[in-house]
């Protein structure tokens, strides 16, 4: 699905990481952990072809992203489920809509698919549907993303702190709802300081925990 | 650039989801609007000045071009004989369809705006008038004169065109000028839509972002405020163009007043002519916004 092969990113001269191989398979299932700034939400977007490698090659679905226009990234991205710490909702929107968001970008008719209500419902909003992302509250906005970042069934799901502002309570939900999106067959990585979280998954999945510390990716302390 | 006119009615017909992505932002619309309504109506005066010009140069070539004048002055006891010559000479010229001398009434009307239409012009010197009426391909000026200098000593010859060419080279001046407005107008309508549309996207950075995020494509992100102000530019113009309308449809006709700023409008068919200006601020509208919004969305990717 995804892979990284001797990847390095540095901003403003300064090196974030480097030597980075990573292999995203279909159906994995990972957690990528490590100290605030160490380039996690940097390397997730490498993923998702939102940055360009400084060194080495990212492979999204087997097309090289350095290679790619926008609009093939754009195209891409319609494969990868985003869920951001800070949602990023269309403010103005209702929380239907903006889950029905991808489906009208990619022209197709969210009244079509008849699972928008399920999906809806999946994720518990179905009473928050007509409002604003505004009058949500943090757990409800974080689900209501993840419903966005699944509406188009991609195979690829990323989430970036995805129970950074909720409780233990919504966490495990969210958690859950993940799980379920892995045993259906989605790539998953989760980047997270919450080592509970990574506990509880690990008691329900086969995990992958990846460290990003001191410039290098690894796994169970081996550099990768 | 070039204006693939498919896409500009698949962008008129509009994607009213798309729309949506896109929240409204009053100060840009108002900008746009204000600013392709007083340009379209400034558009109309400077068409109704080009149109109006143009039909000036058309008419002063074409009558001035078809006539000329015979003066004829000559002492009081030759000036019948002189007359009579000069008719002559005249009536012989190829080229010539017509030669009427002007009677001391047409003569005296000539000289009203200076003298007053009291003028006793029977007790005056006033040298004889001949109106030369041509025909076909006219005469040979040199070689009338040529004539008239042997057989009519006092004639002189006035073919118009010292009168005629400054007259028609302003009014082609004035009319290029018209059309340089519009032009100039067109290019302001633009570049003040433009500046629009950048405020548009700069404040819309978010929702840009979110998009994205979601697999859209550049076309379609830019689509969403292209239609937005190719809209509001059409009706912006469409208002401004009808008030422009009215306004030279205001203006004293030339019948009442006369005069060349009375004929200051549109004739006939030229009505329609305004018409086309609103069509075309959506265009220019559509080319600017377009070319702002993929060149802001290239530099934030």
């Amino acid at each position: 699905m995804i892979e990284f092969e001797n990847v390095a990113y540095s901003y403003g001269g300064a090196e974030l990481f480097s030597q980075v191989s990573l292999t995203l398979a279909a159906g994995s299932f990972h957690f990528l952990t490590g100290p605030s700034g160490a380039g996690k939400t940097t390397l997730l977007k490498l993923c998702y072809g939102a940055l360009q490698a400084t060194a080495g090659n990212v492979h999204l679905f087997g097309d090289d992203a350095a290679s790619m226009d926008r609009d093939a990234v754009a195209l891409s991205r319609r494969r990868i489920g985003v869920v951001h710490q800070d949602c990023q909702f269309l403010d103005h929107l209702s929380v239907t809509d903006n889950i029905a968001l991808p489906l009208t970008v990619s022209g197709r008719d969210a009244e079509a698919v008849g699972n928008l209500d399920d999906l809806i419902g999946w994720v518990g909003l179905r009473g928050q549907a007509a409002q604003l992302p505004p009058q949500l509250s943090g757990g409800e906005r974080q689900r209501a993303a993840l419903a966005r970042a699944v509406i188009m069934s991609p195979d690829v799901i990323v989430a970036d702190e995805p129970t950074g502002n909720v409780d233990w309570e919504m966490s495990q939900r969210l958690l859950t709802l993940l799980i379920e999106l892995n045993r259906m067959g989605k790539t998953v990585i989760i980047a997270t300081h919450d080592m509970n979280l990574i506990r509880t998954a690990k008691s329900q999945v086969s995990t992958r925990v990846l460290r990003l510390k001191d410039r290098r990716l690894m796994q169970a302390g081996v550099e990768l | 650039m070039k204006i693939d006119l498919g896409r500009l009615f698949d962008l008129i017909a509009g994607d009213p989801q798309a729309d949506r992505a896109v929240p409204p932002t009053g100060f840009t619309a108002r900008l746009t609007l204000f600013t392709a309504g007083s340009m379209a109506f400034l558009a109309v005066f400077a068409m109704a000045l080009s149109l109006a010009t143009g039909r000036l140069a058309d008419r002063w070539s074409a009558e001035l071009a078809r006539t000329s004048t015979l003066r004829i002055s000559a002492p009081a006891d030759q000036a019948n004989a002189q007359l009579r010559a000069a008719i002559t000479v005249l009536e012989t010229t190829p080229g010539v369809a017509a030669a009427r001398p002007l009677t001391k009434d047409e003569q005296r009307a000539l000289l009203a705006p200076w003298f007053g239409p009291d003028l006793p012009i029977e007790d005056l010197p006033i040298p004889q008038l001949i109106e030369i009426i041509e025909e076909g391909d006219g005469y040979d000026p040199t070689g009338l004169r040529a004539r008239l200098q042997a057989e009519v000593p006092g004639a002189v010859l006035d073919d118009h065109s010292r009168w005629r060419e400054p007259l028609v080279a302003a009014a082609n001046r004035l009319r290029a000028l018209g059309w340089i407005a519009i032009i100039l107008i067109a290019g302001s309508t633009g570049a003040m839509i433009t500046l629009a549309a950048q405020a548009a996207l700069a404040a819309n950075a978010q929702v840009i972002r979110v998009m994205r995020l979601v697999g859209a494509r550049d076309i379609y992100i830019a689509g969403a405020f292209v239609r937005r102000f190719t809209l509001r530019a059409l009706m912006g113009a469409a208002i401004g163009t009808l008030a422009g309308m009215f306004a030279i449809w205001l203006l004293p006709s030339t019948d009442v007043a006369g005069g060349f700023l009375t004929g200051l409008g549109f004739q006939g068919l030229n009505w329609l002519w305004p018409l086309t200006i609103p069509p075309l601020a959506a265009t220019v509208a559509f080319a600017a916004t377009r070319a702002a919004a993929l060149r802001t969305l290239k530099e934030q990717s």
